[in-house]
């Protein structure tokens, strides 16, 4: 498997993990070592000044992983600046996952405010890993703000339902000079695999392993179905359609044999 | 003083931002704070006078995809 | 810029990795909607040659689905002979004791009327020698301004150009800029192109994005078949080529074509290698596989009865009743042509003909309606 570089740096996994909805800290920590991944999403909150709860960084920095802070529950790209400068001064990087939801319901990725805060933030030094819809256009637009990866999504966050972008995913890789990583919509090892095989970058998931009836056992699963689709996509994929119906005359060509 | 502390407001002897973060036992890794919306890097705190009814704003790692 | 991109991809190895692709590679190439520049490979490889049926019915439906039933016509106009280049297979060729044309103002619009009398052509293709003294950026302005009440789409197949002067050209309504690198072999390039501004390799791969980065519409590539005997390498490199321009100038829409020379043509210089119908059908059919949406060229060099066959199999966009020469529709009938045209009838003709394969022969098919820059 190809390694993965992103801002100069290299990332032999191709699955990013969410930290989000696990039952424990601890349970969390275990998927994140059986899936392997290097690279390791958090939100930030206020700290509850009597609550003297277990330390979440505690279980996240480890050797090897990078921590990707979000910007979750900013609304615009003003809100969305002030976050990253508070992830950046809380944990030490400037890797940032920008994600804009003003909609409380779907948490659609809003697009306008997507791309005027990555050319903010990149202007400010941050490495900016955007989600958003799975627009070609605006994946362009967002990459030449310079944004280091784009982040679509397969289908409407935490609804497991796969791949529903997939021909406007497969324009976005087409087109891009930046790694493509399908965000949101990822329910299950398949569509993580099918993701890979069209030539995807890297996979974002949480909910599907975060809520499986074993977290994991799922993250190992996720790990696995991810290097597939990748050395699948590597390899090159043999038939898939039925375009080989042979005919036994040639009445399209025949005038060459005039 | 008094200061307001992530919605809550608080009495503290501290007179800095530094002392401020030490009075209220927060771990000096891993948060950042901002002061009436705009984030004070760590190593202006000790410099960072607390005024009456200063708006202080910390955060935290949390879960999240 | 793209020479960088070309530095990284070996002649000799692209050369040996077509030549091994296996029937398998060809029947995966086949089975995918989308293809990348390796499937491209085993599609104009030899392996791929008993599958040109299948290709060309691929071929056809991509086609259909993009384009629908229609050929885009357009016509050049050649407004000077005159060049300082010493391209060795090129009639315009320095040491050539032609008679050189520098069309007048004048003239240029007696073509311009002219051509309107053989059919309602809104796509004009200006055409010029490499000599910027006498027919460079202010002569091609002043022809784009005197063409615009007689065309509606105007571009230019001339010497390469700096960014800013595509830009400024852009601003006199030039809409596209067809430009062909005739090889991408960089070892052999001077072999052809010894002396003068076009021995500039990289000054005129590299114009290509310099088009780009100037925001110019619709950008035209191009391998002169007959240079490299590796034609299949050569053209794979256009593959890369095109893949590249679009991810960086992806607001620019491109078109390829196969221009092929014939032996005998201009007399002196004998073309390394003769691409048959059928090879060139193959490359045209792997082509519309590789990209469903770039133009496919065919100029009145293909004959008729090979043009009306292939329109309606992946070709969208052909010119018709073509003179080679400068002032050729009017003004100076008779003059050196820079190469020899196959297809001698009439606009009239091609459209009937086109007709009678199906096709609808489209005149207009751009305008610069919003373009508000265009009226600067």
């Amino acid at each position: 498997m190809e390694k993965l570089v992103i801002a100069g740096r290299e990332f032999s996994s191709r699955l990013f993990l969410g930290t989000g909805k696990f039952d424990s800290n601890a349970l969390m920590a275990k998927a994140i070592e059986a899936s392997g991944t290097e690279m390791v999403t958090v939100a930030m909150k206020r700290v509850e000044l009597e609550d003297k709860e277990d330390d979440l960084l505690t279980h996240v920095v480890r050797p090897g992983i990078q921590l990707l802070p979000n910007t979750s529950g900013v609304r615009n790209a003003e809100e969305a600046v002030f976050a990253a400068q508070m992830a950046r001064e809380a944990f030490g990087t400037n890797w940032l996952k920008l994600e804009i939801h003003p909609d409380p319901r779907y948490l659609l990725p809003d697009s306008t405010e997507t791309l005027k805060a990555t050319e903010e933030l990149v202007k400010l030094g941050f490495v900016v890993l955007p989600y958003c819809q799975a627009d070609p256009t605006l994946c362009k637009h967002l990459e030449e703000a310079g944004a280091a990866t784009v982040m679509p999504l397969g289908a409407p966050i935490g609804t497991n339902k796969g791949l529903q972008t997939r021909d406007f995913l497969r324009i976005i890789i087409e087109q891009a000079n930046v790694p493509v990583v399908v965000d949101a919509g990822i329910g299950a090892p398949s569509h993580a695999a099918e993701a890979m095989e069209m030539g995807a970058s890297a996979c974002l998931v949480n909910t599907a392993i975060a809520v499986a009836g074993d977290p994991v056992a799922m993250a190992a699963a996720f790990k696995q179905a991810v290097e597939a689709g990748r050395t699948a996509y590597e390899a090159g994929l043999g038939l898939q359609a039925e375009n080989m119906v042979a005919e036994a005359s040639s009445p399209l060509t025949a005038f060459l044999n005039e | 003083m008094k200061v307001w502390v992530n919605n809550k407001e608080v009495e503290t002897a501290a007179v800095s931002l530094a002392s401020l973060v030490e009075d209220l036992s927060l771990p000096a890794q891993g948060i950042a704070v901002a002061v009436e919306n705009r984030m004070v890097p760590r190593t202006q705190w000790a410099d960072y006078a607390l005024s009456e009814g200063m708006r202080v704003v910390v955060v935290k790692a949390a879960c999240g995809g | 810029m793209f020479s960088e991109e070309l530095e990284k991809i070996s002649w000799d190895e692209t050369t040996e990795r077509i030549n091994a692709k296996t029937d398998a590679d060809v029947r995966r190439a086949l089975a995918k909607e989308h293809c990348d520049v390796e499937d491209f490979m085993a599609l104009v490889s030899p392996a791929a040659a008993p599958y040109l049926e299948i290709m060309a019915r691929l071929s056809r439906k991509y086609t259909e689905e993009r384009f629908g039933k229609t050929i885009s016509m357009f016509i050049p106009l050649y407004l000077t002979n005159s060049c300082t280049n010493s391209c060795v297979y090129c009639g315009f060729h320095i040491s050539n004791p032609m008679r050189r044309t520098i069309l007048t103002e004048e003239e240029i619009v007696n073509e311009y009327k002219a051509i309107k009398k053989l059919a309602p052509f809104e796509n004009l293709l200006m055409v010029t020698g490499e000599n910027p003294a006498k027919a460079g950026v202010p002569y091609l302005a002043r022809a784009l301004d005197l063409a615009k009440p007689y065309f509606s789409n105007l571009k230019i197949e001339v010497m390469p150009l700096k960014a800013e002067e595509y830009a400024e050209l852009k601003g006199h309504g030039m809409n596209g800029v067809i430009c062909f690198q005739e090889t991408y072999n960089k070892a052999h390039y001077n072999i052809y192109h010894p002396r003068g501004m076009k021995s500039k390799f990289e000054w005129r791969l590299n114009g290509f994005d310099r088009m780009g980065q100037a925001g110019v519409h619709s950008i035209g590539m191009g391998v002169l078949i007959g240079l490299e005997k590796e034609w299949r390498t050569d053209v794979t490199m256009m593959a890369y080529h095109l893949r590249y321009l679009q991810k960086h100038y992806w607001r620019t829409k491109y078109s390829v074509n196969f221009p092929r020379m014939r032996p005998s043509e201009n007399g002196g210089f004998q073309p390394n290698v003769v691409m048959s119908d059928r090879e060139l059908a193959q490359v045209t059919f792997a082509m519309r596989i590789f990209d469903h949406d770039v133009d496919i060229s065919y100029s009145t060099r293909e004959s008729a009865a090979f043009r009306d066959h292939m329109a309606t199999l992946g070709v969208t966009t052909m010119s018709a009743e073509s003179k080679t020469e400068p002032g050729g529709y009017f003004t100076y009938p008779q003059a050196l042509e820079q190469f020899h045209v196959s297809d001698e009838r009439t606009a009239a003709e091609v459209e009937a003909a086109l007709r009678r394969v199906g096709r609808e022969p489209v005149w207009k098919d751009w305008d610069a309606s919003f373009d508000l820059k265009s009226y600067a």
